[in-house]
């Protein structure tokens, strides 16, 4: 929905950016480049997503996130004080956090829609401080093996693009306990 | 750093080995996992030639060094890279546009160059936080979404801070 004017919004201003600084032919043989550019990339990392892709799918069946969200929900129950003793919702989530970890957005989100929807039962129409930090981590990336963006750099002819691995970890630690902190900060001085 | 150029054939024998291990048809496994890699792939494919044609139109008329440069000052105080722009501007937005932007500046910089390794960090950092939002609180039915949003925010800017911050620790040039 938004896409819509900021597409057009990129292209006006370039069409106007290209008219004052009288590089209008540049522009367009850059849209015509730029098309190609979208395909090409595509099939620059097309091997390297599907065959994460795969290995992601063994492990699923291998039953590693189950594992997880045992390993994790201890954890959990501390960030999500009000609903600690409710199994539906503390399964949910803990299952939530598993697949985010591993990369499984497809299998994430309606897990952890179900829980959203089971903590706003308690409270009808108002995100309650549990719902916003569910919110907030679900923001926040908290993949263990950035899957997509290593098949981009190996598409682009990294010579390792794994070595990234723990910058991501480190860049998305400070970034999960960020929103962390903000979360409990703003559920202390909110005023409604 | 041997271990971490390792990390490819490690993970891959480790799945498999922990698959035999649980009696998974680890082939099949694979092979339904990377059909559905394509499908991904399929669905991404019309939003990153939009978004693509759009950028390197942005690029060729001028535009995006205009904002960088306008940009410049703020950006390299708080230590990012300012070519790095375009991305911060649709991260929160659009999860395929901040692909496509930055796939675009790790091609253009290289993809072991600080600009280039700042983009996959920050890709691999942060999330599609209006996106998100959204369809939580969608699919909860909450009218008053309270302090969500500025947090959510904080969380992003810490993602793009210390992505930066990150490369030049573990990168420095």
């Amino acid at each position: 929905m938004g896409m819509s004017g900021i597409w057009t919004g990129m292209i006006v201003i370039s069409l106007v950016c290209a008219l004052i600084t009288g590089r209008g032919t540049e522009m367009a043989a850059a849209a015509m480049e730029g098309a190609s550019a979208g395909v090409e990339l595509c099939l620059s990392m097309a091997g390297a997503l599907c065959l994460w892709m795969g290995v992601m799918e063994v492990l699923r069946r291998a039953g590693a996130m189950g594992a997880l969200s045992r390993l994790l929900r201890p954890v959990l129950g501390r960030l999500y004080p009000d609903f600690a003793r409710d199994d539906g919702v503390m399964d949910a989530i803990s299952a939530n956090v598993s697949a985010n970890l591993l990369g499984l957005g497809n299998a994430a989100t309606p897990l952890g829609l179900d829980a959203a929807r089971r903590m706003s039962r308690r409270t009808p129409g108002v995100a309650s401080d549990s719902l916003c930090m569910l919110v907030v981590c679900n923001t926040a990336s908290i993949q263990l093996i950035p899957t997509t963006v290593a098949a981009v750099r190996a598409g682009a002819g990294s010579s390792a693009p794994f070595d990234i691995l723990p910058t991501v970890w480190l860049a998305s630690a400070l970034s999960v306990t960020a929103g962390i902190l903000a979360a409990r900060l703003f559920a202390r001085l909110w005023r409604d | 750093m041997e271990l971490l150029e390792l990390t490819v054939p490690l993970l891959l024998a480790g799945a498999a080995l922990l698959g035999l291990w649980r009696r998974v048809d680890v082939y099949d496994a694979l092979l339904s996992g990377a059909a559905d890699g394509l499908g991904v792939l399929i669905r991404i494919v019309p939003a990153l030639i939009a978004l693509l044609t759009a950028v390197w139109m942005l690029r060729a008329s001028g535009a995006l060094e205009l904002l960088a440069g306008l940009l410049a000052p703020l950006l390299e105080n708080l230590g990012i890279p300012p070519e790095t722009v375009a991305l911060l501007l649709v991260r929160p937005v659009s999860g395929s546009a901040a692909l496509g932007v930055g796939a675009d500046l790790i091609r253009t910089y290289g993809p072991d160059s600080t600009v280039g390794r700042t983009a996959a960090v920050m890709l691999g950092s942060t999330e599609t936080t209006f996106y998100t939002i959204a369809v939580y609180f969608s699919a909860a039915g909450i009218k008053k979404t309270r302090y969500a949003v500025p947090a959510a925010l904080c969380a992003d800017l810490a993602g793009f801070l210390s992505a930066a911050w990150a490369v030049r620790l573990f990168f420095p040039e």
